[in-house]
């Protein structure tokens, strides 16, 4: 059977950053598996900017942030295979793979970083009912006829959802002269990144109805209206609140979730909150050598932390291969109150540091992160503001984690003194 | 066009006809509404082989149901269509329940359904444990199963083309005229003639009948409205799960499908012969009925909700038989369930129905009976190996969830009914069925289809006629 130091799942933003990582420590028989006809993942056909800020300081498309890191992919001998589908991963560490240029072969990896990213939430995920016509297209899925087929889906557009890929689909359809009529949110906040509202909806004049959801989807044989209904706390449609837009075309942008079928399938335990993998602070698995990273684990708002996050794997796994084995008794994170998950979601307490990833469930204003050490506070962090789109991020020094007297911590928003803490909707 | 036999509709029926028809020395036309096969009740149903314990005694219903169940499992294992023999159970969840339970035994032993056995509660959940818990016990019929309905429909349709029989699709028969020998049958794809008609026209063949002057039936179309859930769900139950009919119809069933997904559903509720929209509350009907019998469905794990239209009827039996008022004019109409089941003994009945009316059939020599397709994800490592250095598109996968290779997707685009559409790619090789919905391989699949067929990618439909999914290029052009 072949052998690998190092086979990384997935040629994306993550895989490359990871394996790059890797490489870097001193691991030099690394290979990518990539299932699609090359490398960058998603990012190749999310040709809009805004990529890269944190990380290069500058304004990228995700085709040029992807390129960055293909460039130095290519200068090491770390082997890229594209059109390489991984059909099963087991506890061992066998990768069984296929391609047109290699067949079907089994690969033994001495470790593995699992780099799958996500897939959209459907139709079928949120059963909108209505007719079974055309014309209703995941945002990604139309995102990608557009950017990279150049092809058009429709001319007058709903959206439904606020996530991040609806939101710039609005502004791509708008630029591709398709009207769009307006985009529709079930909760009382939006999903997506402030700036995207601000960009694509407002400086469009597209419509954001809040608390609103699609309850019925007319067409004999392409898409012919859809109807919007304003929702309840519960989220139950209101009747009476309906509304008819003539349109063709339907995109959802109703959530992501991690790819972990192959994860599944080798024994590596999830974290039903994230749909990811449950890792310690160095993103190691539940099963030695096998390391997660980027949305695979948990879902991201930007690149920059992706890469962030993949190094940090990649940096691990070629420490697990030169025999350096974090140390020291686990630690578990748990979810206080209005927290949704938090990645890691264990670590050791010798750890050099702690920076620990998470969501909030509900708009925060003027609130904050506290750090609990059973009834003892360990640290707190002020934030103005604070939204389920957005990720969160809090980093705990060694001598804070040193004095952790119990087995766990738990990571809570202590709510508005002003508010109850509970949603504000957007204006 | 002369023909000795047309066939109006190619859903599994009109399949099955054309199947038995295409062993005799005939010409054999099939004329189809729709842009492909199976596109009407064949792909939006139960998939269910039934036992046969349903239908009265003495119908054509309970006949043919059981010997078509009875020749399922050959038919597919020759046609390479996927089927199992997995059994169905009637739960009982009541007294009431018990007695209607004993009349099911009873009229299975009445309409010869082997193995029929009444199971206390204890032996019901030795069998599927996840069942509820208000279960009494239940009617085991082990020779039910389940069955891919539309693949069903395009091998018996695709084998029938090989052995000679001619297939119009988007073909509507819009008037019949009488002739002297037998029926003229105008539609836009032109007109064609035959001295015996089979009206196969499933949720439309009271309208055709209606083109002869018969309305002696009419159909009722009972829309069904259904969940289908990842293969996370696919080993919640092992049997297919009815419950007992009840003056509310026959109950929401719970089902693993061949694909090792679970089905649940359908409802019943009175609608177009062609409306298969959802609605909520039938939605919430069908899971909360189903909870009644398996009440751990993990209803989130659902991909795909769908409706389909049953061709019931104002009789209560299957109606097939000669038209009174149309010589050579024969009905095979208000085939609801047990259709599916009893679809290849409808097949034999057709003949025998043709023979008896006067045609003349002679046995054909050379009569190709069995096809073979390529399903990558079940071969062997050499096997798998072997077909790529063959064909290395065979190693290329374009539908990851369903793990479905550009060389079947290829392979079906040159079979003898080829799909013109992404969900006719979907329906024979299975890209775009898994949990992602064609979310990733839907723009791969269309183009693929494009490039094959010679069609501009704007013309690449995602199901029937009318069901456009790109309207043109952007402003930068299409790639190339």
């Amino acid at each position: 059977m072949k052998h690998y130091d190092l086979v990384v799942i997935g040629g994306g933003p993550a895989g490359l950053a990871a394996a790059l990582a890797a490489y870097e420590q001193g691991i030099g028989n690394i290979l990518i598996l990539e299932r699609d006809n090359q490398a960058g993942g998603i990012l190749n056909q999310c040709i809009h900017n805004g990529f890269g800020l944190h990380r290069f300081k500058e304004e990228l498309t995700g085709p040029e942030y992807a390129g960055r890191f293909i460039e130095l992919v290519k200068q090491t001998d770390i082997e890229v295979r594209t059109d390489t589908m991984v059909l099963e991963l087991d506890e061992n560490r066998v990768l069984h793979t296929v391609s047109p240029q290699h067949g079907y072969e089994a690969i033994q990896a001495g470790a593995v970083i699992l780099a799958m990213g996500c897939r959209e939430r459907t139709r079928g995920a949120i059963s909108i009912p209505g007719a079974r016509c055309s014309g209703i297209f995941t945002a990604g899925a139309a995102q990608r006829f557009l950017n990279m087929e150049g092809y058009m889906v429709g001319k007058r557009v709903v959206i439904l959802g606020s996530g991040d890929i609806g939101l710039i689909m609005a502004r791509r359809m708008t630029l591709e002269g398709a009207k769009v009529l307006a985009c529709v949110e079930l909760m009382p906040y939006s999903g997506g990144l402030t700036r995207n509202i601000v960009q694509c909806l407002n400086d469009f004049d597209i419509p954001l109805y809040l608390s609103h959801t699609v309850t019925d989807i007319r067409g004999k044989n392409r898409l012919e209206q859809v109807v919007v209904s304003q929702v309840d706390e519960k989220r139950n449609p209101i009747p009476g609140t309906e509304m008819v837009f003539d349109c063709d075309t339907l995109l959802l942008s109703v959530g992501l979730l991690p790819e972990n079928e192959l994860s599944r399938q080798a024994g590596v335990e999830i974290d039903p909150r994230t749909n990811g993998p449950v890792v310690w602070e160095n993103r190691e698995c539940s099963i030695p050598g096998v390391f997660a990273c980027g949305n695979v684990l948990h879902v991201h708002d930007l690149v920059d932390y992706v890469s962030a996050e993949s190094e940090q794997a990649g940096k691990a796994a070629a420490a697990y291969l030169q025999g350096l084995r974090p140390e020291g008794p686990e630690i578990r994170l748990k979810n206080g109150n209005g927290v949704g998950y938090t990645v890691p979601q264990r670590f050791h307490k010798g750890a050099e540091s702690l920076e620990i990833f998470f969501r909030v469930r509900a708009i925060y204003k003027n609130a904050a992160i506290r750090v609990m050490d059973g009834e003892a506070q360990i640290a707190r962090f002020k934030r103005e503001h604070m939204a389920p789109g957005e990720m969160e991020t809090v980093k705990l020094p060694k001598v804070l984690l040193d004095r952790v007297k119990g087995d766990s911590l738990t990571v809570e928003i202590e709510e508005s003194t002003v508010g109850d803490g509970s949603p504000v909707p957007q204006a | 066009m002369k023909y000795d036999v047309i066939i109006i509709g190619c859903g599994v029926v009109g399949a099955a006809c054309a199947y038995q028809l295409s062993r005799y020395a005939l010409r054999v036309g099939i004329l189809e509404a729709s842009n492909d096969v199976a596109n009407g009740t064949t792909k939006a149903n139960s998939a269910i082989v039934h036992a046969g314990y349903d239908p009265l005694p003495g119908t054509k219903m309970a006949r043919l149901n059981v010997r078509g169940t009875e020749l399922m499992g050959a038919l597919c294992r020759k046609l390479d269509v996927p089927y199992r023999n997995n059994g169905s159970l009637v739960l009982s969840l009541s007294e009431e329940d018990d007695a209607a339970l004993r009349t099911l035994y009873e009229r299975g032993l009445a309409n010869g359904v082997p193995g029929l056995r009444l199971l206390s509660r204890e032996e019901t959940l030795a069998l599927e444990p996840n069942l509820s818990p208000e279960l009494r016990g239940a009617l085991l019929a082990p020779s039910a199963g389940i069955v891919n309905p539309w693949e069903l429909c395009y091998a018996l349709a695709e084998t029938a083309l090989r052995n000679g029989a001619e297939l119009r699709l988007s073909a509507p028969v819009t008037a019949i005229e009488r002739q002297e020998e037998g029926w003229r049958l105008r539609t836009p794809k032109g007109d064609f003639s035959a001295p015996y008609v089979l009206n196969c026209a499933g949720t439309l063949s009271d309208r055709i009948a209606a083109l002869v002057g018969d309305e002696s039936f009419h159909i009722r179309p009972a829309k069904g409205e259904y969940f289908l859930l990842d293969k996370s769900e696919g080993t919640r139950v092992e049997h297919v799960i009815f419950q007992c009919p009840s003056k509310l119809g026959k109950g929401v069933l719970v089902s693993p499908t061949v694909h090792g997904n679970l089905l649940v559903g359908p409802n019943a509720a009175p609608s177009d012969p062609e409306d298969t929209a959802n609605s909520a509350q039938g939605l919430a009907f069908v899971r909360s009925s189903a909870q009644r019998s398996v009440p751990g469905i993990n209803f989130r794990e659902n991909i795909r909700n769908f409706a389909g239209v049953r061709a019931n009827s104002d009789s209560e039996d299957f109606i097939i038989e000669e038209s009174s008022v149309a010589p050579g004019f024969i009905h095979i109409a208000g085939i609801r369930s047990p259709g599916l089941s009893a679809a290849p003994a409808i097949g034999e009945e057709a003949v025998l129905l043709l023979r008896q009316a006067g045609l003349e059939l002679k046995e054909k020599a050379e009569f190709i009976d069995s096809r073979r397709r390529v399903r990558f994800h079940e071969l062997s490592e050499q096997e798998k190996n072997e077909l790529i250095a063959q064909d290395p598109r065979y190693g290329r996968v374009i539908c990851r969830c369903e793990t479905v290779t550009e060389g079947e997707i290829v392979a079906a685009l040159h079979t003898p009914i080829p799909p013109v559409s992404v969900n006719g790619v979907k329906r024979r090789v299975g890209a775009g069925m898994g949990r992602c919905q064609g979310g990733f391989c839907g723009p791969r699949v269309q183009e693929i289809i494009a490039r094959e067929l010679g069609l501009d990618p704007t013309e690449v439909l995602m199901d029937w006629e009318g069901t456009w999914v790109l309207c043109g290029e952007t402003k930068g052009g299409a790639a190339q």
